[in-house]
Protein backbone atom coordinates (compact mmCIF):
# COMPACT_ATOMS: atom_id res chain seq x y z
CA UNK A 1 0.00 0.00 0.00
CA UNK A 2 1.37 3.34 -0.86
CA UNK A 3 2.26 5.48 2.31
CA UNK A 4 0.37 8.61 2.96
CA UNK A 5 1.49 12.13 2.65
CA UNK A 6 1.19 12.36 6.65
CA UNK A 7 4.74 12.16 8.52
CA UNK A 8 3.95 9.26 11.04
CA UNK A 9 7.35 8.79 12.45
CA UNK A 10 7.19 10.44 15.98
CA UNK A 11 4.40 12.31 14.95
CA UNK A 12 0.95 11.77 16.73
CA UNK A 13 -2.36 13.24 15.75
CA UNK A 14 -5.89 14.00 16.72
CA UNK A 15 -8.59 11.20 16.35
CA UNK A 16 -9.50 11.35 12.46
CA UNK A 17 -13.04 12.69 11.84
CA UNK A 18 -15.53 12.39 8.97
CA UNK A 19 -16.31 15.29 6.52
CA UNK A 20 -17.63 15.90 3.24
CA UNK A 21 -16.34 17.79 0.07
CA UNK A 22 -18.00 17.80 -3.16
CA UNK A 23 -20.56 14.65 -1.57
CA UNK A 24 -17.40 12.72 -1.20
CA UNK A 25 -17.22 11.53 2.35
CA UNK A 26 -13.60 11.56 3.47
CA UNK A 27 -11.63 11.07 7.09
CA UNK A 28 -8.94 13.75 8.17
CA UNK A 29 -7.50 14.20 11.79
CA UNK A 30 -9.48 17.54 13.19
CA UNK A 31 -7.58 20.62 13.00
CA UNK A 32 -5.83 19.85 9.99
CA UNK A 33 -6.63 22.40 7.26
CA UNK A 34 -8.89 21.28 4.22
CA UNK A 35 -6.16 22.12 1.67
CA UNK A 36 -3.81 19.89 3.35
CA UNK A 37 -6.90 17.02 4.30
CA UNK A 38 -7.33 16.54 0.91
CA UNK A 39 -4.07 16.47 -0.51
CA UNK A 40 -3.87 13.77 1.66
CA UNK A 41 -6.69 12.43 0.44
CA UNK A 42 -5.43 12.03 -2.88
CA UNK A 43 -7.56 14.90 -3.97
CA UNK A 44 -5.55 17.98 -5.51
CA UNK A 45 -7.74 19.32 -7.87
CA UNK A 46 -9.79 21.57 -5.81
CA UNK A 47 -11.55 24.18 -8.51
CA UNK A 48 -11.37 24.77 -12.23
CA UNK A 49 -9.87 28.08 -13.44
CA UNK A 50 -12.78 30.46 -14.06
CA UNK A 51 -11.17 31.68 -17.36
CA UNK A 52 -9.30 28.36 -18.79
CA UNK A 53 -11.75 25.62 -17.34
CA UNK A 54 -8.57 23.86 -16.41
CA UNK A 55 -8.44 21.80 -12.59
CA UNK A 56 -6.41 23.96 -10.26
CA UNK A 57 -5.41 23.50 -6.87
CA UNK A 58 -3.44 24.73 -3.92
CA UNK A 59 -0.71 26.53 -4.50
CA UNK A 60 0.48 29.16 -1.63
CA UNK A 61 -1.53 27.20 1.37
CA UNK A 62 -0.91 29.98 3.31
CA UNK A 63 -4.11 31.73 2.19
CA UNK A 64 -3.21 34.43 -0.31
CA UNK A 65 -3.36 32.61 -3.82
CA UNK A 66 -7.16 31.95 -3.62
CA UNK A 67 -6.79 28.56 -5.91
CA UNK A 68 -8.03 26.51 -2.93
CA UNK A 69 -10.93 28.16 -2.71
CA UNK A 70 -13.53 25.98 -1.51
CA UNK A 71 -17.84 26.86 -1.24
CA UNK A 72 -18.67 26.43 2.66
CA UNK A 73 -22.61 27.60 3.86
CA UNK A 74 -22.74 29.64 0.28
CA UNK A 75 -19.78 31.49 1.07
CA UNK A 76 -16.14 30.98 -0.73
CA UNK A 77 -13.56 30.42 1.48
CA UNK A 78 -9.65 29.22 1.04
CA UNK A 79 -10.11 26.10 2.06
CA UNK A 80 -6.41 26.17 3.58
CA UNK A 81 -7.69 28.38 6.30
CA UNK A 82 -10.71 26.17 7.23
CA UNK A 83 -10.03 23.49 9.75
CA UNK A 84 -11.70 19.79 9.28
CA UNK A 85 -14.29 19.07 12.00
CA UNK A 86 -17.01 16.64 11.98
CA UNK A 87 -19.60 16.98 10.06
CA UNK A 88 -17.86 19.77 8.08
CA UNK A 89 -19.69 19.88 4.33
CA UNK A 90 -17.79 21.39 1.88
CA UNK A 91 -18.68 22.20 -2.20
CA UNK A 92 -16.63 23.20 -4.99
CA UNK A 93 -16.82 26.28 -6.11
CA UNK A 94 -18.57 26.34 -9.47
CA UNK A 95 -18.25 29.85 -12.23
CA UNK A 96 -21.11 30.44 -14.51
CA UNK A 97 -20.54 29.94 -18.18
CA UNK A 98 -19.99 33.87 -19.70
CA UNK A 99 -22.81 35.11 -21.96
CA UNK A 100 -21.10 35.04 -25.35
CA UNK A 101 -21.36 38.28 -26.87
CA UNK B 1 -9.59 52.72 22.77
CA UNK B 2 -6.47 53.86 21.33
CA UNK B 3 -3.07 51.69 21.17
CA UNK B 4 0.18 53.20 20.99
CA UNK B 5 1.64 50.45 18.77
CA UNK B 6 -0.31 48.34 16.44
CA UNK B 7 1.70 45.51 14.72
CA UNK B 8 0.34 44.48 11.11
CA UNK B 9 2.26 40.70 10.98
CA UNK B 10 3.13 38.45 14.34
CA UNK B 11 6.30 36.43 12.77
CA UNK B 12 9.56 36.92 13.81
CA UNK B 13 9.84 40.37 13.30
CA UNK B 14 5.87 41.79 14.40
CA UNK B 15 6.17 39.50 17.77
CA UNK B 16 9.61 40.51 18.75
CA UNK B 17 8.46 44.08 18.08
CA UNK B 18 5.40 43.48 20.36
CA UNK B 19 7.34 41.79 23.08
CA UNK B 20 10.04 44.77 23.01
CA UNK B 21 7.39 47.66 22.96
CA UNK B 22 4.79 46.00 25.66
CA UNK B 23 8.20 45.65 27.80
CA UNK B 24 8.79 49.67 27.42
CA UNK B 25 5.21 50.04 28.37
CA UNK B 26 3.70 51.14 25.13
CA UNK B 27 0.07 49.69 24.57
CA UNK B 28 0.66 46.98 21.99
CA UNK B 29 -1.63 44.98 19.63
CA UNK B 30 -0.53 42.53 16.90
CA UNK B 31 -2.91 41.80 14.38
CA UNK B 32 -1.86 38.28 11.78
CA UNK B 33 -3.93 36.50 9.37
CA UNK B 34 -2.74 33.23 10.51
CA UNK B 35 -3.70 31.21 13.22
CA UNK B 36 -0.69 31.81 15.16
CA UNK B 37 2.15 33.93 15.68
CA UNK B 38 5.48 33.08 14.17
CA UNK B 39 5.29 34.06 10.58
CA UNK B 40 6.23 31.78 7.84
CA UNK B 41 9.37 30.78 9.16
CA UNK B 42 8.64 30.26 12.89
CA UNK B 43 5.06 28.24 11.65
CA UNK B 44 3.43 26.65 14.21
CA UNK B 45 2.08 23.63 14.19
CA UNK B 46 -1.56 22.62 13.50
CA UNK B 47 -3.68 22.08 15.96
CA UNK B 48 -4.43 18.21 14.35
CA UNK B 49 -0.93 17.66 15.85
CA UNK B 50 -1.08 15.98 18.95
CA UNK B 51 2.69 15.02 19.68
CA UNK B 52 5.09 16.58 17.00
CA UNK B 53 9.24 16.12 16.50
CA UNK B 54 10.77 19.38 17.88
CA UNK B 55 14.22 20.97 16.08
CA UNK B 56 15.79 23.89 17.53
CA UNK B 57 13.92 25.87 15.13
CA UNK B 58 10.58 24.88 15.96
CA UNK B 59 11.58 25.31 19.92
CA UNK B 60 12.45 28.82 19.12
CA UNK B 61 9.33 29.66 17.25
CA UNK B 62 7.72 27.63 20.84
CA UNK B 63 9.61 30.19 22.37
CA UNK B 64 8.56 33.55 20.73
CA UNK B 65 4.83 32.33 20.88
CA UNK B 66 4.88 31.47 24.66
CA UNK B 67 7.10 35.54 25.14
CA UNK B 68 4.19 36.85 23.39
CA UNK B 69 1.71 34.99 25.18
CA UNK B 70 3.02 36.51 28.38
CA UNK B 71 3.39 39.79 27.32
CA UNK B 72 1.07 42.25 27.75
CA UNK B 73 0.72 42.86 23.59
CA UNK B 74 -2.71 41.98 22.48
CA UNK B 75 -2.45 39.36 19.98
CA UNK B 76 -5.68 39.13 16.93
CA UNK B 77 -4.98 35.74 15.20
CA UNK B 78 -6.75 34.70 11.72
CA UNK B 79 -7.62 38.20 11.11
CA UNK B 80 -7.11 40.35 7.87
CA UNK B 81 -6.24 44.26 7.73
CA UNK B 82 -8.00 45.21 4.74
CA UNK B 83 -7.68 48.93 4.37
CA UNK B 84 -6.09 50.99 6.49
CA UNK B 85 -5.01 55.15 6.26
CA UNK B 86 -3.61 57.67 8.08
CA UNK B 87 -5.89 59.91 10.72
CA UNK B 88 -3.88 62.86 11.79
CA UNK B 89 -0.09 61.24 12.74
CA UNK B 90 -2.42 57.93 13.59
CA UNK B 91 -3.35 55.36 11.98
CA UNK B 92 -6.81 53.61 11.14
CA UNK B 93 -6.67 49.88 10.27
CA UNK B 94 -9.98 48.06 9.23
CA UNK B 95 -9.73 44.48 10.31
CA UNK B 96 -12.41 41.34 9.66
CA UNK B 97 -11.36 38.13 11.70
CA UNK B 98 -13.26 35.64 13.88
CA UNK B 99 -15.01 38.34 15.79
CA UNK B 100 -15.99 40.09 12.64
CA UNK B 101 -15.27 43.35 11.44
CA UNK B 102 -14.12 46.18 13.09
CA UNK B 103 -11.56 49.36 13.59
CA UNK B 104 -8.66 50.24 15.11
CA UNK B 105 -6.97 53.26 15.82
CA UNK B 106 -3.14 53.36 16.84
CA UNK B 107 -0.61 56.40 17.63
CA UNK B 108 2.06 54.45 15.66
CA UNK B 109 1.92 51.44 13.44
CA UNK B 110 4.71 48.92 12.43
CA UNK B 111 4.51 46.78 9.05
CA UNK B 112 5.73 43.58 9.79
CA UNK B 113 3.69 41.86 6.96
CA UNK B 114 6.60 40.41 5.66
CA UNK B 115 7.10 38.88 1.74
CA UNK B 116 5.73 37.72 -0.98
CA UNK B 117 7.23 34.52 -3.11
CA UNK B 118 7.82 34.98 -6.13
CA UNK B 119 7.07 32.28 -9.15
CA UNK B 120 8.06 32.49 -12.37
CA UNK B 121 5.72 30.55 -14.26
CA UNK B 122 6.41 28.04 -16.84
CA UNK B 123 4.20 25.75 -19.33
CA UNK B 124 2.09 23.48 -16.62
CA UNK B 125 2.61 25.43 -13.77
CA UNK B 126 -1.30 26.04 -12.97
CA UNK B 127 -1.56 22.14 -12.75
CA UNK B 128 -2.74 20.81 -9.17
CA UNK B 129 0.80 19.28 -7.48
CA UNK B 130 2.56 21.84 -8.39
CA UNK B 131 3.18 24.29 -5.60
CA UNK B 132 5.55 27.73 -4.42
CA UNK B 133 8.80 26.52 -2.22
CA UNK B 134 7.34 28.54 0.84
CA UNK B 135 3.91 26.18 0.14
CA UNK B 136 5.85 23.18 0.57
CA UNK B 137 7.41 24.83 3.47
CA UNK B 138 4.66 25.93 5.10
CA UNK B 139 3.08 22.75 4.64
CA UNK B 140 5.74 20.78 5.94
CA UNK B 141 6.36 23.19 9.22
CA UNK B 142 2.21 23.25 9.75
CA UNK B 143 0.89 19.85 8.91
CA UNK B 144 4.26 17.85 8.73
CA UNK B 145 2.49 16.49 5.60
CA UNK B 146 4.64 15.78 2.49
CA UNK B 147 3.59 17.33 -0.65
CA UNK B 148 3.79 14.39 -3.08
CA UNK B 149 5.22 10.84 -3.18
CA UNK B 150 8.13 11.88 -6.12
CA UNK B 151 8.86 15.75 -5.57
CA UNK B 152 11.03 17.79 -7.98
CA UNK B 153 12.21 20.85 -5.95
CA UNK B 154 13.37 23.47 -7.96
CA UNK B 155 13.74 27.34 -9.15
CA UNK B 156 16.86 29.22 -6.82
CA UNK B 157 18.24 29.89 -3.61
CA UNK B 158 17.86 28.74 0.37
CA UNK B 159 14.44 27.65 0.13
CA UNK B 160 15.00 24.90 -2.32
CA UNK B 161 17.55 23.29 -0.36
CA UNK B 162 15.47 23.80 3.00
CA UNK B 163 12.76 22.38 1.40
CA UNK B 164 14.35 19.03 -0.41
CA UNK B 165 16.21 18.60 2.77
CA UNK B 166 13.19 18.59 4.89
CA UNK B 167 11.27 16.05 2.29
CA UNK B 168 13.78 13.42 3.18
CA UNK B 169 13.49 14.29 6.50
CA UNK B 170 9.84 13.69 6.91
CA UNK B 171 10.44 10.49 4.97
CA UNK B 172 9.62 11.16 1.80
CA UNK B 173 11.39 11.01 -1.94
CA UNK B 174 13.48 13.76 -3.87
CA UNK B 175 13.72 12.56 -7.36
CA UNK B 176 15.58 16.10 -8.00
CA UNK B 177 16.27 19.05 -7.29
CA UNK B 178 16.84 21.72 -9.75
CA UNK B 179 19.14 24.93 -9.28
CA UNK B 180 18.81 27.66 -11.70
CA UNK B 181 22.28 28.84 -10.65
CA UNK B 182 25.85 27.35 -11.15
CA UNK B 183 27.68 25.88 -8.20
CA UNK B 184 29.80 28.70 -8.41
CA UNK B 185 27.52 31.07 -7.28
CA UNK B 186 26.91 29.29 -3.80
CA UNK B 187 30.92 28.91 -3.28
CA UNK B 188 31.02 32.99 -3.88
CA UNK B 189 28.81 33.62 -1.10
CA UNK B 190 31.03 31.53 1.38
CA UNK B 191 32.90 34.63 2.91
CA UNK B 192 29.61 36.17 3.42
CA UNK B 193 28.04 33.28 5.22
CA UNK B 194 30.60 33.25 7.09
CA UNK B 195 29.66 36.19 9.59
CA UNK B 196 26.81 33.36 10.59
CA UNK B 197 28.75 30.19 10.73
CA UNK B 198 25.61 28.66 12.83
CA UNK B 199 23.44 29.03 9.56
CA UNK B 200 26.27 27.81 7.51
CA UNK B 201 26.33 24.97 8.83
CA UNK B 202 23.02 23.99 8.69
CA UNK B 203 22.91 24.57 4.83
CA UNK B 204 25.93 22.56 4.89
CA UNK B 205 24.29 19.87 6.31
CA UNK B 206 20.97 19.91 3.60
CA UNK B 207 23.20 19.74 0.72
CA UNK B 208 25.25 16.69 2.48
CA UNK B 209 21.89 14.94 2.97
CA UNK B 210 20.70 15.32 -0.14
CA UNK B 211 24.22 13.79 -1.59
CA UNK B 212 24.61 10.74 0.52
CA UNK B 213 20.37 10.29 -0.18
CA UNK B 214 21.78 10.21 -3.80
CA UNK B 215 19.35 12.67 -4.81
CA UNK B 216 20.65 14.33 -8.07
CA UNK B 217 21.50 17.83 -7.38
CA UNK B 218 21.37 20.03 -10.70
CA UNK B 219 23.06 23.43 -10.70
CA UNK B 220 22.71 25.22 -13.97
CA UNK B 221 19.82 23.82 -14.62
CA UNK B 222 15.52 24.80 -15.28
CA UNK B 223 12.41 23.51 -15.57
CA UNK B 224 10.94 22.90 -19.28
CA UNK B 225 7.64 22.03 -18.98
CA UNK B 226 5.14 20.41 -16.08
CA UNK B 227 3.23 17.73 -17.88
CA UNK B 228 -0.03 16.17 -16.31
CA UNK B 229 -3.98 15.19 -17.30
CA UNK B 230 -5.33 16.80 -13.92
CA UNK B 231 -1.96 17.50 -12.24
CA UNK B 232 1.12 16.92 -12.15
CA UNK B 233 2.69 13.61 -13.94
CA UNK B 234 6.23 14.21 -15.51
CA UNK B 235 8.64 17.28 -15.53
CA UNK B 236 10.88 18.26 -18.32
CA UNK B 237 14.72 19.60 -16.90
CA UNK B 238 17.21 21.18 -18.98
CA UNK B 239 20.32 23.16 -19.28
CA UNK B 240 20.06 27.01 -18.03
CA UNK B 241 22.73 29.96 -19.44
CA UNK B 242 24.33 31.68 -16.49
CA UNK B 243 21.23 34.20 -17.28
CA UNK B 244 18.44 31.75 -16.96
CA UNK B 245 17.75 30.91 -20.35
CA UNK B 246 17.01 27.41 -21.12
CA UNK B 247 19.62 26.12 -23.43
CA UNK B 248 19.85 23.27 -25.72
CA UNK B 249 17.73 20.19 -25.37
CA UNK B 250 15.49 18.47 -22.46
CA UNK B 251 18.03 16.42 -20.49
CA UNK B 252 16.08 14.90 -18.16
CA UNK B 253 12.32 13.65 -17.48
CA UNK B 254 11.63 12.82 -13.97
CA UNK B 255 8.30 11.24 -13.50
CA UNK B 256 7.02 12.76 -10.18
CA UNK B 257 3.40 13.92 -8.38
CA UNK B 258 4.57 17.15 -6.72
CA UNK B 259 7.25 20.36 -7.91
CA UNK B 260 7.90 22.78 -5.69
CA UNK B 261 9.12 26.13 -7.43
CA UNK B 262 9.85 29.19 -6.21
CA UNK B 263 12.58 31.75 -7.60
CA UNK B 264 12.85 34.07 -4.16
CA UNK B 265 11.51 36.55 -1.85
CA UNK B 266 10.19 39.60 -2.72
CA UNK B 267 9.02 42.09 -0.05
CA UNK B 268 4.97 42.94 0.96
CA UNK B 269 4.96 46.52 0.04
CA UNK B 270 1.61 47.03 -0.73
CA UNK B 271 0.51 48.13 3.02
CA UNK B 272 3.46 50.70 3.17
CA UNK B 273 2.59 52.22 -0.43
CA UNK B 274 -1.06 52.42 0.51
CA UNK B 275 -0.02 54.34 3.37
CA UNK B 276 2.15 56.93 0.95
CA UNK B 277 6.09 55.75 2.23
CA UNK B 278 8.34 56.98 -0.61
CA UNK B 279 10.03 53.21 -1.75
CA UNK B 280 12.99 52.57 -3.60
CA UNK B 281 13.78 50.08 -5.75
CA UNK B 282 16.63 47.78 -4.70
CA UNK B 283 17.26 44.11 -6.34
CA UNK B 284 20.05 42.89 -3.66
CA UNK B 285 16.94 43.25 -1.24
CA UNK B 286 14.20 41.97 -3.26
CA UNK B 287 12.92 44.84 -5.42
CA UNK B 288 10.99 47.74 -3.96
CA UNK B 289 11.28 48.65 -0.30
CA UNK B 290 10.13 51.29 1.94
CA UNK B 291 13.08 54.11 2.23
CA UNK B 292 14.18 53.67 5.86
CA UNK B 293 16.46 54.63 8.31
CA UNK B 294 18.23 52.09 10.91
CA UNK B 295 15.79 51.67 12.81
CA UNK B 296 13.10 51.64 10.33
CA UNK B 297 10.94 54.60 10.07
CA UNK B 298 9.92 55.43 6.72
CA UNK B 299 9.19 58.82 5.76
CA UNK B 300 5.81 58.47 7.04
CA UNK B 301 5.41 59.92 10.52
CA UNK B 302 4.90 57.55 12.92
CA UNK B 303 5.12 54.39 10.45
CA UNK B 304 8.01 51.90 11.04
CA UNK B 305 8.58 49.15 8.37
CA UNK B 306 10.56 46.15 9.88
CA UNK B 307 11.60 42.72 8.62
CA UNK B 308 11.18 41.30 5.42
CA UNK B 309 8.79 43.52 4.33
CA UNK B 310 11.09 46.10 4.28
CA UNK B 311 13.65 44.24 2.33
CA UNK B 312 14.45 40.49 2.51
CA UNK B 313 17.49 39.72 5.10
CA UNK B 314 15.84 36.90 6.39
CA UNK B 315 14.46 35.75 9.82
CA UNK B 316 17.68 36.42 12.32
CA UNK B 317 17.99 39.93 11.19
CA UNK B 318 13.82 40.45 11.69
CA UNK B 319 13.83 39.60 14.97
CA UNK B 320 16.57 42.78 15.48
CA UNK B 321 14.82 44.62 13.49
CA UNK B 322 11.41 44.24 15.03
CA UNK B 323 13.25 45.00 18.38
CA UNK B 324 14.70 47.94 17.07
CA UNK B 325 11.54 49.06 15.79
CA UNK B 326 10.00 48.93 18.72
CA UNK B 327 12.57 51.15 20.57
CA UNK B 328 12.46 53.94 18.18
CA UNK B 329 8.56 54.19 18.43
CA UNK B 330 9.00 54.17 21.86
CA UNK B 331 11.77 56.88 22.00
CA UNK B 332 9.40 59.12 19.83
CA UNK B 333 6.71 58.55 21.92
CA UNK B 334 8.75 59.61 25.06
CA UNK B 335 8.25 55.97 26.48
CA UNK B 336 11.93 55.34 26.80
CA UNK B 337 14.90 58.61 27.65
CA UNK B 338 17.73 58.76 24.24
CA UNK B 339 20.19 57.60 26.51
CA UNK B 340 17.83 53.86 27.16
CA UNK B 341 16.91 53.65 23.74
CA UNK B 342 20.89 54.02 23.02
CA UNK B 343 21.77 51.43 25.34
CA UNK B 344 19.63 48.69 24.33
CA UNK B 345 20.31 49.10 20.45
CA UNK B 346 23.91 49.11 20.48
CA UNK B 347 24.20 45.14 20.82
CA UNK B 348 20.94 45.00 18.87
CA UNK B 349 22.97 47.09 15.79
CA UNK B 350 26.38 44.89 15.93
CA UNK B 351 24.17 41.68 15.75
CA UNK B 352 22.11 42.91 13.04
CA UNK B 353 25.14 43.60 11.21
CA UNK B 354 26.27 39.57 11.02
CA UNK B 355 22.46 38.26 10.41
CA UNK B 356 21.94 41.13 7.45
CA UNK B 357 25.44 40.01 6.06
CA UNK B 358 24.00 35.98 5.69
CA UNK B 359 20.76 36.86 4.69
CA UNK B 360 21.63 39.65 2.09
CA UNK B 361 24.19 36.93 0.64
CA UNK B 362 21.55 34.45 0.37
CA UNK B 363 18.81 36.66 -1.18
CA UNK B 364 21.16 37.59 -4.27
CA UNK B 365 21.26 34.53 -5.04
CA UNK B 366 17.36 35.24 -6.39
CA UNK B 367 17.49 38.50 -8.27
CA UNK B 368 15.83 37.73 -11.63
CA UNK B 369 17.62 37.27 -14.24
CA UNK B 370 15.79 38.21 -17.18
CA UNK B 371 16.87 34.81 -19.10
CA UNK B 372 14.11 33.17 -17.42
CA UNK B 373 11.55 35.11 -19.63
CA UNK B 374 12.47 32.38 -22.58
CA UNK B 375 10.71 29.77 -20.36
CA UNK B 376 7.50 31.31 -21.02
CA UNK B 377 5.56 30.60 -23.41
CA UNK B 378 3.59 32.74 -25.34
CA UNK B 379 0.48 30.92 -24.28
CA UNK B 380 1.49 30.28 -20.19
CA UNK B 381 -0.84 31.61 -18.23
CA UNK B 382 0.45 34.82 -16.24
CA UNK B 383 -2.55 35.59 -14.13
CA UNK B 384 -3.99 32.67 -12.83
CA UNK B 385 -6.33 34.53 -11.08
CA UNK B 386 -7.81 36.28 -14.45
CA UNK B 387 -6.17 33.77 -17.16
CA UNK B 388 -3.94 36.44 -18.90
CA UNK B 389 -1.46 34.76 -20.81
CA UNK B 390 1.82 36.27 -21.78
CA UNK B 391 0.75 37.01 -25.29
CA UNK B 392 -1.91 38.56 -24.61
CA UNK B 393 0.24 41.03 -21.82
CA UNK B 394 3.31 41.39 -24.52
CA UNK B 395 0.25 42.69 -27.10
CA UNK B 396 -0.88 45.10 -24.87
CA UNK B 397 2.41 46.46 -23.49
CA UNK B 398 3.35 46.72 -27.17
CA UNK B 399 0.29 48.64 -28.60
CA UNK B 400 1.10 51.45 -25.35
CA UNK B 401 -0.25 49.94 -23.10
CA UNK B 402 3.33 49.73 -20.93
CA UNK B 403 2.41 51.58 -18.18
CA UNK B 404 1.68 49.13 -14.52
CA UNK B 405 -2.08 50.83 -14.32
CA UNK B 406 -2.61 50.90 -18.08
CA UNK B 407 -1.48 47.24 -18.03
CA UNK B 408 -3.87 46.11 -15.45
CA UNK B 409 -6.83 48.68 -16.68
CA UNK B 410 -6.44 46.80 -20.10
CA UNK B 411 -5.77 42.95 -19.31
CA UNK B 412 -7.22 42.29 -15.36
CA UNK B 413 -3.78 40.92 -14.86
CA UNK B 414 -3.80 42.00 -11.13
CA UNK B 415 -7.73 42.58 -10.75
CA UNK B 416 -8.19 39.41 -9.74
CA UNK B 417 -8.47 37.66 -6.42
CA UNK B 418 -5.04 37.64 -5.22
CA UNK B 419 -4.90 41.08 -5.92
CA UNK B 420 -1.53 40.90 -8.48
CA UNK B 421 0.37 39.06 -5.77
CA UNK B 422 1.60 36.49 -7.70
CA UNK B 423 2.02 38.33 -11.42
CA UNK B 424 3.58 40.91 -9.66
CA UNK B 425 6.96 40.26 -10.26
CA UNK B 426 6.73 38.36 -13.58
CA UNK B 427 4.64 41.69 -15.12
CA UNK B 428 7.63 43.94 -14.18
CA UNK B 429 10.11 41.50 -15.82
CA UNK B 430 8.54 41.08 -18.77
CA UNK B 431 7.26 44.38 -19.30
CA UNK B 432 10.83 46.19 -18.53
CA UNK B 433 12.26 43.19 -20.75
CA UNK B 434 9.82 44.51 -23.75
CA UNK B 435 9.79 48.72 -23.28
CA UNK B 436 14.04 48.21 -22.03
CA UNK B 437 12.77 50.26 -19.07
CA UNK B 438 14.40 49.57 -15.82
CA UNK B 439 12.20 48.40 -12.71
CA UNK B 440 12.74 51.92 -10.38
CA UNK B 441 11.75 53.57 -14.08
CA UNK B 442 8.28 51.41 -14.68
CA UNK B 443 6.96 51.63 -10.83
CA UNK B 444 3.79 49.49 -9.67
CA UNK B 445 0.58 50.11 -9.78
CA UNK B 446 -1.47 51.56 -7.75
CA UNK B 447 -2.45 49.85 -4.41
CA UNK B 448 -5.91 49.35 -3.64
CA UNK B 449 -7.89 48.06 -1.14
CA UNK B 450 -8.82 45.63 -0.18
CA UNK B 451 -5.63 44.44 1.15
CA UNK B 452 -7.63 40.85 1.27
CA UNK B 453 -10.41 39.59 -0.07
CA UNK B 454 -13.49 40.48 2.11
CA UNK B 455 -17.19 39.63 1.39
CA UNK B 456 -19.91 42.23 1.80
CA UNK B 457 -21.98 40.25 4.21
CA UNK B 458 -18.88 39.89 6.64
CA UNK B 459 -18.33 43.79 6.10
CA UNK B 460 -22.13 44.11 6.70
CA UNK B 461 -22.47 42.19 9.75
CA UNK B 462 -25.89 42.07 11.19
CA UNK B 463 -26.98 44.35 8.25
CA UNK B 464 -29.73 43.13 6.20
CA UNK B 465 -31.41 43.78 2.88
CA UNK B 466 -35.28 44.33 4.88
CA UNK B 467 -33.00 47.29 6.94
CA UNK B 468 -32.61 49.72 3.73
CA UNK B 469 -34.95 52.51 4.12
CA UNK B 470 -36.88 51.77 0.84
CA UNK B 471 -40.14 54.59 0.99
CA UNK B 472 -43.12 53.41 0.04
CA UNK B 473 -44.09 53.97 -3.50
CA UNK B 474 -46.98 56.73 -4.53
CA UNK B 475 -50.22 55.32 -4.67
CA UNK B 476 -51.41 54.61 -7.67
Amino acid sequence: MKPGLRRTKGVTRHAPVKFIFDQMELEAPAGESVAAALLANGIRAIRHGPEDGQPRGAFCFIGLCQECLVEIDGNQIESCRVSVRDGLKIGRVRYQKKPSP
Amino acid sequence: MKYDLAIIGGGPSGASAAIEASSLGLKTIVIDEQAQAGGQFWRAKNSSIKQPVLSTESAAGNDLRDTLGASSAEFLHSTRVWHLHRVGDGFQLSIIGPNGSQTIDTSSLALAGGALERVFPVPGWTLPGVIGLGAATALMKEHVMLPGQRVVVAGVGPLLFFVAHEILKNGGRVVGVVDLNPLGDWLRRFPNMLSRPDLLMRGVGWQARLKLRGVPVLHGYGIREIEGESDVEKIHVGRVTDDWAPEGEITHSFNADSLCLGHGLYPASEPARMLGAIHSYDEQQGGWIPQTDSAGRTTVKNLVAIGDGAGIQGAAAAVLRGRLGAIAVAKDMDKVTADVALSRTKELTRQLGSARRFGLAMTSLTVPKTGILKSIAPDTMICRCEGVSRSALEAEIRSGGDMPNALKSATRCGMGPCGGKFCAEVVSLLTCHVTGKTPAELGLSTPRSPLRPVSVGALAGEFDYDDLPIPEPAPQ
